[in-house]
């Protein structure tokens, strides 16, 4: 909906917007050509999952917290069970490890494919959605489901269910899938990752608006590999600190016009997600995805939110190489998990969400009931980065027409993949800027 | 839209939820070049831009009534929609946030937000059918698949649809599951809790946690009394009773018969 002000001014506005995960609009008045105000306009309703944690068992939180987003349920469940391993003291097993990270690649497939072509790619190729989008490219949406699907059945595999998987618990897991099972998928994964290579060459040929953005990124590092499942946190300007340093970096407030938290970084705007894991990380990736990404006209940093959608589809490439390697590598016989005793303590957990880096801190008394938990989901991190793009987005393009511009504006929110049902529930706060 | 208006109208609507029902609409790979096929997708934001105005044939409801502007837009669904279907556990239960019930709301908010005075929300989260008549309720967190696509034909079939009611016991049995209870000790919801799952967490060698709501003639005070024999404190009883169904008749009334004041269980 767009409508004239009586001083000339002009208002664009969506109060829906379409193919993002949860319920948000935005609001952005133009005055004589210039951009004066822009709002993600956050009204999901908040669910207070920081709030009824409290009281709840150590033992509850992957399957809670997983409730927090049907898209990326393996994100808080991994970084929920680390924050409580590290209050009880408890090391996991490589076998463990390797698990969870396998489990993880299959919500990346099925994220970022749901999001590549589903979300993102309509924007890119003028359709309202993946349904017309079919009808001309038939066998490119018959990819993306097989995709999709594959994402879909590891994670089944290995959790039990692709939503809210049942299979992950504190200290790892209540029983590992056999590596009999594991080669049964091996080969749609192999096919996966061709097909995989295939989308970046195919993502790469949209055309891409010019914008670039200065923002810090931050991201988790892991000195083995690209960091997925777990890591240190490193930035752009330099920043590299444990995951329990965290609340002394980011700071969240609320906002009027938002139902989710808006945070900065060391006081700055800063972005999480995939254009920061692959600036930060970029030397981790295999050597065909590093091949893969030049070629697709990438360097080994990207500035331009439009290319996530690029970036996305490198990192759908990773993942599916990732699994097939964790499969090949895999030996029966594992215990699946390592008991945990509760302990009273805090503990800190991050891991990277396909929509970028989650943070999670629990506080446990001696009988393992928690006293206190903070989560910080990424988009709520994004959100500032999100309304600076949307300003500059407007500024840029402000001489096309209302529907031309709100669609381009709302492609530059979609960039960012943002899961509105993940920044709603919301923290304790540490800074009130009011 | 380039589909045909002889298709039945298909809108889903979400309200406080994690999105993971309707995204199981997304997740029918198989399935969805086929449904997209025999309904016009006339409303459906998680999925396209693309807007058809109502009356619907069918709308698929995911989340619970948390807010006053839900509550009211939950009626005007209602009066556009010749048949509305309830998903998952938010929409048929009030989902996890409707732990909220059992405490003291504007606590909650001054726990989370600074600026409470920023939010609008109700004391309960609540179920769709404490607002609206309801066609047919469709268990879950998540739903299950292949339920959901056997209530959309049925919807678009205007006939029943074949979803049992009895408990998760039936499947663990079809699937040759050992009881994990009677041979390991393990507390298990699978008595009380309806089928749908396919009994998957004993599957896994886990107890089940209930994610699909009460069966149709759930006895919870045996199912307590068998806890209590296997060592739970009525404290932990509460809790396995108070997750994603906290709200669901049997399970809430049980959980109060098992707490001694909401004070105690809920700070």
């Amino acid at each position: 909906m767009t409508h004239k002000l009586s001083d000339g001014g002009q208002v664009l506005h969506v109060g829906m917007l379409a193919r993002v995960e949860g319920e948000g609009g935005m609001h952005i008045e133009i005055h004589n050509n210039v951009v004066k105000s822009v709002k993600l306009n956050i009204f999901e309703p908040p669910r207070f999952y920081e709030a009824f944690l409290r009281g709840r068992k150590y033992t509850e939180p992957p399957d809670i917290t997983a409730r927090i987003c049907g898209i990326c349920p393996v994100a808080y469940q991994t970084a929920s069970c680390e924050a409580i391993e590290q209050i009880c003291g408890v090391e996991t097993t490589p076998a463990i490890q390797a698990m969870r990270r396998l489990l993880y690649c299959g919500e990346w497939i099925e994220s970022h494919s749901l999001h590549i072509f589903m979300l993102h790619a309509p924007d890119f190729l003028g359709f309202d959605s993946v349904i017309e989008m079919a009808a001309d490219y038939g066998e490119v949406v018959e990819m993306a489901l097989r995709l999709k699907k594959s994402g879909n059945d590891l994670m089944t595999l290995v959790g039990g269910r692709a939503i809210h998987p049942v299979n992950v618990k504190v200290g790892g897991f209540y029983r590992m899938p056999t590596k009999a099972q594991m080669l049964a998928l091996r080969p749609a994964l192999a096919r996966g990752v061709e097909e995989a290579f295939e989308t970046i060459k195919l993502v790469a040929t949209f055309d891409f608006p010019e914008m670039e953005q200065p923002y810090e990124y931050v991201a988790l590092h892991h000195p083995d590999y690209y960091a997925i499942e777990r890591g240190t946190v490193v930035s752009t300007s330099g920043a590299g600190f444990p995951v329990r340093e965290f609340p002394e970096h980011v700071n969240e407030f609320h906002v009027e016009h938002s139902n989710a938290l808006h945070a900065t970084f060391d006081g700055g705007m800063y972005m999480v997600g995939p254009l920061a894991r692959y600036s930060l990380n970029f030397s981790q990736l295999s050597e065909r995805c590093k091949a893969a990404a030049i070629a697709a006209g990438l360097g080994e940093t990207c500035r331009n939110p439009f290319k996530s959608i690029i970036v996305r589809a490198v990192e759908l490439a990773y993942a599916f190489e990732e699994a097939v390697r964790i499969i090949d590598e895999w030996k029966d016989g594992a215990a699946p998990s390592v008991p945990v005793t509760p302990k009273a303590g805090e503990g800190f957990g991050a891991s990277e969400a396909p929509r970028g880096t989650i943070f999670h801190r629990y506080v446990l008394d001696a009988d393992g009931v928690i006293q206190d938990a903070q989560i910080v989901p990424p988009t709520s991190q994004n959100q500032p980065a999100i309304e600076a793009d949307l300003r500059k987005a407007a500024q840029s393009w402000v001489d096309l027409d209302d529907h031309d511009l709100t669609h381009r504006c709302e492609h530059a929110i979609r960039n960012y993949d943002p899961c509105i049902s993940c920044a709603t529930h919301f923290l304790d706060l540490r800074v009130d800027r009011s | 839209m380039t589909d045909a208006p002889a298709l039945p109208k298909l809108a889903v609507w979400k309200f406080a939820s994690c999105d993971g029902c309707q995204l199981t609409l997304l997740n029918c790979e198989d399935e969805l070049l086929t449904i997209v096929g025999a309904v016009n997708i006339a409303y459906f934001p998680e999925a396209t831009r693309a807007v058809v105005a109502g009356p619907y044939d069918v709308s698929l409801v995911e989340g619970s009534i948390t807010t006053p502007e839900d509550a009211e837009r939950i009626h005007e669904i209602r009066s556009m929609s010749a048949s509305l279907v309830t998903i998952g556990a938010c929409a048929t239960a009030g989902g996890i946030q409707a732990l909220r019930n059992f405490a003291d709301v504007a606590e909650y908010r001054s726990i989370v937000y600074a600026h409470p005075e920023y939010l609008s929300t109700l004391e309960r989260s609540t179920p769709i059918s404490a607002h609206v008549n309801v066609d047919f309720e469709l268990r879950g967190c998540p739903v299950d698949k292949s339920q959901l696509v056997e209530v959309l034909a049925s919807a678009l079939q205007r006939r029943k649809p074949r979803i049992p009611t009895y408990s998760v016991c039936v499947e663990c049995k079809r699937r040759g599951n050992i009881c994990v209870t009677v041979a390991n000790g393990t507390p298990c919801l699978g008595p009380v809790t309806q089928a749908g799952c396919g009994a998957l967490c004993p599957s896994f060698a886990r107890g089940c946690y209930g994610c699909f709501g009460p069966q149709d003639s759930p006895n919870m005070a045996g199912l307590t009394d068998r806890l209590r024999l296997l060592g739970m404190s009525d404290e932990d009883a509460v809790r396995i009773y108070r997750t994603f169904n906290a709200g669901s008749e049997a399970f809430r009334a049980e959980s109060e018969r098992l707490s001694p004041s909401k004070e105690e269980v809920t700070r």
